[in-house]
């Protein structure tokens, strides 16, 4: 038998052991995520004792270094374990923005001071994390932000407003993009990390069409930063956010293409009994590109693996993931007729499929929009010219 | 197993892809042939030439004197078969009869598989029976003779069928038409009397035909497999098939986009090149998206093929589908922005839609195979 085969089996019997049969279940809204953080609760003892475990054995963040409160696993049992947890259905013990974004910014810009208390931190799912980046006035064209941050020598004073802060009203501390230096536009922006506790923040959610508040407006009045809390250089917070944001684009679509790439004409001949011959038709093209999606997913999660993946191949899987997606969804609702309009019903649980309909629409928007993908893809991977 | 190429398969590719656009480009292959009205539609020279690398042989056993290599490496040819738009028995002789050969008794391997070798024979299959692509249904019988068999009816698309030493033909040996056993394979010789051909050429310049049976007699011999247990062997002809037309419509597609994408940063409109305009950006970016789409499922359907995978029949169809939507995008877009010259012969961007859309219908369109993709998937 292979390490990796011994691997696999004691990672088998270790999730046997230790995952609750309810945490098999599939996430079906926000409160069946634990999020971590100070101000955390968990929904049953199941979730707790899941994260506890995973906790204690580094599996929150499997392939971070032990030191650094991961499990130290190497890329080929990382994904021995995603398997294995995909194999029965397991959740992920805990989400945040910690793992997926700043933790691998830190991974590649921090000190080792940083790493140990910051990453340490988020493994535990002691601190949750808000990413502070688009503000009313920069969107697509992220790089105009206005946000500043005024030094006074052993601090900033930074003055300004953010949008779009995913559960602002729920984090502890952000990490945030602040202008340093109004005369340089890529090289005046500091990737600053402060408490949400600090004088001066206040957050205000934003109702979407979805009914749903998942993101916030963050207000930054006269906020004190000590000049300590930065990751790489000063005025150099630009290169860090352009790493993020590779990490988001992988997170908003390589990450989960499995799901994503999933067929879903079975399951909704299953719901509806019937399905209009045209529509099958419909989902049978759906499910061609789903499936086909699938295989894109897994061979450039292959080619990240060692290096063999084009810098700006996540911009195409976030392209297409994310336009699959809203496909998707458009048509769960096309099947599911006016009983997939009911907006508060039990038998919708709350209106979920309007809701979840309404909510992809976003997923084109946020972390860069499609138009801004294809621009991406048009200059970086074909060269084609002009600006 | 990851979902890129090993080291042994980027030297295959690099090697067959210097190849193929030395020797089986399109002035010196396509062109020259079609301008030459040549009754085979495809150059001997240069498939002697794909045994001299070893091609021909790339699914035969290494017992049979192949190369005993799998589908993604019989893609890897494909796929630079596609982008250069060469003209071959490839897909028909290496990929399709030989899988079905595979299945053959010790004598028929002796008796067809050197030929294949060598590259002295050239094979043809003949499944269709009408204008799509319906393996479900076979019509054509063979009913016992003495110590063999007299194959009656009429197969359509037979590619290159005009020019085969040897047709593998699926007839029924036993049931009704649509009955999914009773299904016999026949490797039958092209002198045998009573078998003619109807060759017409297609919109893309390859060469098929009609091919009837009339009473034509076959000894015992010529059986590939066991009578009446041909439907698993042809449905590994049809998987063979699929996923190798899958990977040359890879290859038309990459090769229409490259060219395309090459013309965007030369042609000089409004002061301007054209491939500065965003409207343009935009559709060749999402046009890469679909191919390398195509290709990634593509190079997974050949993977699963070749671990004997019980998915591989799904992804199959997948992949045969999905390409026939990039590949056509790649053609339709490729020859819209090229504009006006887009139109004339002259260029070489219309010969990639016309060999899309032939390879669009062999082993069955988008339609058929998203059809089939809902059929195993319980809806």
């Amino acid at each position: 038998m292979s390490d990796l085969d011994t691997f696999r089996a004691e990672t088998r019997a270790w999730l046997e052991a230790n995952c609750p049969p309810e945490m098999r279940e599939p996430v079906r809204d926000d409160e069946d995520v634990y999020w971590g953080g100070r101000k955390a609760t968990f929904k049953n003892d199941a979730q707790k004792a899941w994260f506890e475990a995973c906790r204690d054995k580094g599996y929150t963040v499997p392939a971070w270094p032990k030191e650094y409160g991961g499990a130290g696993l190497s890329p080929a049992e990382a994904k021995v374990l995603r398997e294995e947890m995909a194999r029965i259905g397991a959740r992920p013990p805990l989400s945040s923005f910690g793992i997926w974004m700043l933790g691998p910014a830190l991974l590649h810009f921090g000190t080792e001071e940083q790493k140990k208390k910051y990453l340490n931190e988020i493994a535990r799912g002691e601190i949750r994390w808000c990413q502070g980046y688009s503000e009313p006035g920069s969107g697509s064209d992220l790089v105009s932000l206005q946000t500043f941050g005024e030094d006074k020598g052993d601090h900033w004073v930074v003055n300004g407003q953010k949008i779009w802060t995913s559960y602002a009203d729920k984090a502890d501390w952000i990490f945030c993009l602040v202008r340093t230096d109004k005369n340089d536009k890529y090289r005046g922006i500091t990737f600053m990390l402060f408490d949400m506790e600090t004088p001066g923040v206040s957050t205000k959610p934003i109702l979407l069409i979805s009914g749903n508040s998942p993101f916030c407006e963050t207000f930054f009045d006269d906020v004190k930063v000590p000049k300590d809390q930065y990751v790489g250089e000063i005025n150099r917070g630009w290169d860090v956010a352009k790493y993020l944001l590779g990490h988001e684009r992988e997170m908003i679509s390589g990450a989960d293409s499995s799901e994503r790439g999933a067929g879903i004409g079975a399951m909704l001949k299953r719901q509806t009994g019937e399905l209009d011959p045209v529509l099958r038709a419909e989902l049978a093209m759906f499910d061609v590109d789903a499936l086909a999606f699938s295989a894109m997913g897994e061979k450039f999660l292959d080619e990240v693996k060692i290096g063999k993946a084009h810098p700006a191949q996540p911009n195409m899987m976030k392209y297409a993931g994310t336009e699959l997606n809203k496909r998707r969804h458009e048509l769960i609702m096309a099947a599911g007729g006016s009983a997939a309009l009911e907006w508060e019903s039990e038998e919708t649980d709350g209106g979920k499929p309007a809701r979840s309909w309404l909510r992809t629409k976003a997923n084109s928007i946020e972390g860069g929009t499609s138009e801004v993908m294809l621009n991406v893809i048009s200059k970086r991977i074909l060269e084609l010219p002009g600006a | 197993m990851p979902l890129y190429h090993t080291d042994d398969q980027t030297m295959l590719s690099d090697t067959v892809g210097q190849f193929m656009a030395e020797e089986g480009a399109i002035a010196k292959q396509l062109r020259h042939w079609r301008d030459r009205d040549c009754k085979d539609g495809f150059g001997h020279g240069l498939w002697k030439q794909f045994a001299e690398m070893g091609f021909t042989g790339i699914l035969v056993g290494e017992d049979d004197g192949g190369l005993g290599m799998g589908h993604v490496e019989a893609g890897i040819v494909l796929e630079e078969i596609g982008r250069n738009l060469t003209p071959s028995p490839f897909l028909t002789s290496a990929v399709l009869a030989g899988t079905a050969l595979q299945h053959g008794s010790n004598d028929v391997r002796g008796r067809w598989l050197p030929g294949l070798v060598s590259g002295e024979s050239v094979f043809a299959v003949a499944i269709d029976e009408g204008a799509k692509h319906r393996p479900e249904r076979i019509k054509t019988r063979a009913e016992k003779s003495g110590n063999g068999f007299r194959l009656s009816g009429r197969k359509d698309f037979v590619v290159y069928g005009g020019s085969a030493d040897m047709i593998v033909v699926a007839a029924r040996t036993s049931g009704a038409d649509d009955d999914t056993d009773g299904i016999t394979l026949f490797a039958v010789p092209k002198d045998v009397s009573g078998m003619s051909h109807d060759a017409v050429r297609l919109v893309d310049s390859s060469m098929a035909t009609h091919t009837t049976f009339d009473n034509v007699e076959l000894d015992g011999d010529a059986v590939i497999g066991e009578v009446d247990g041909g439907r698993e062997i042809l449905n590994k002809v049809l998987m063979a098939g699929r996923v190798g037309a899958a990977a040359e419509g890879v290859g038309v597609a990459r090769g229409a986009m490259d060219m395309t994408v090459d013309y965007l940063k030369q042609r000089k409109q409004f002061g301007k090149l054209i491939g500065e305009f965003q409207a343009l950006q935009h559709r060749a970016a999402h046009l890469y998206s679909e191919v390398e789409i195509a290709r990634a499922v593509t190079i997974k359907a050949q993977q699963l093929l070749d671990a004997g995978s019980e998915k591989a029949d799904l992804m199959a169809s997948v992949a045969k589908a999905k390409v026939g939507k990039a590949a056509g995008l790649a053609v339709k877009e490729g020859v819209q922005m090229h504009g006006g010259i887009g139109m004339t012969d002259e260029y070489d961007i219309g010969l990639y839609m016309k060999r899309d859309r032939a390879l669009a219908e062999f082993m069955g369109d988008v339609y058929y195979h998203a059809g089939r993709v809902a059929e195993m998937s319980g809806y």
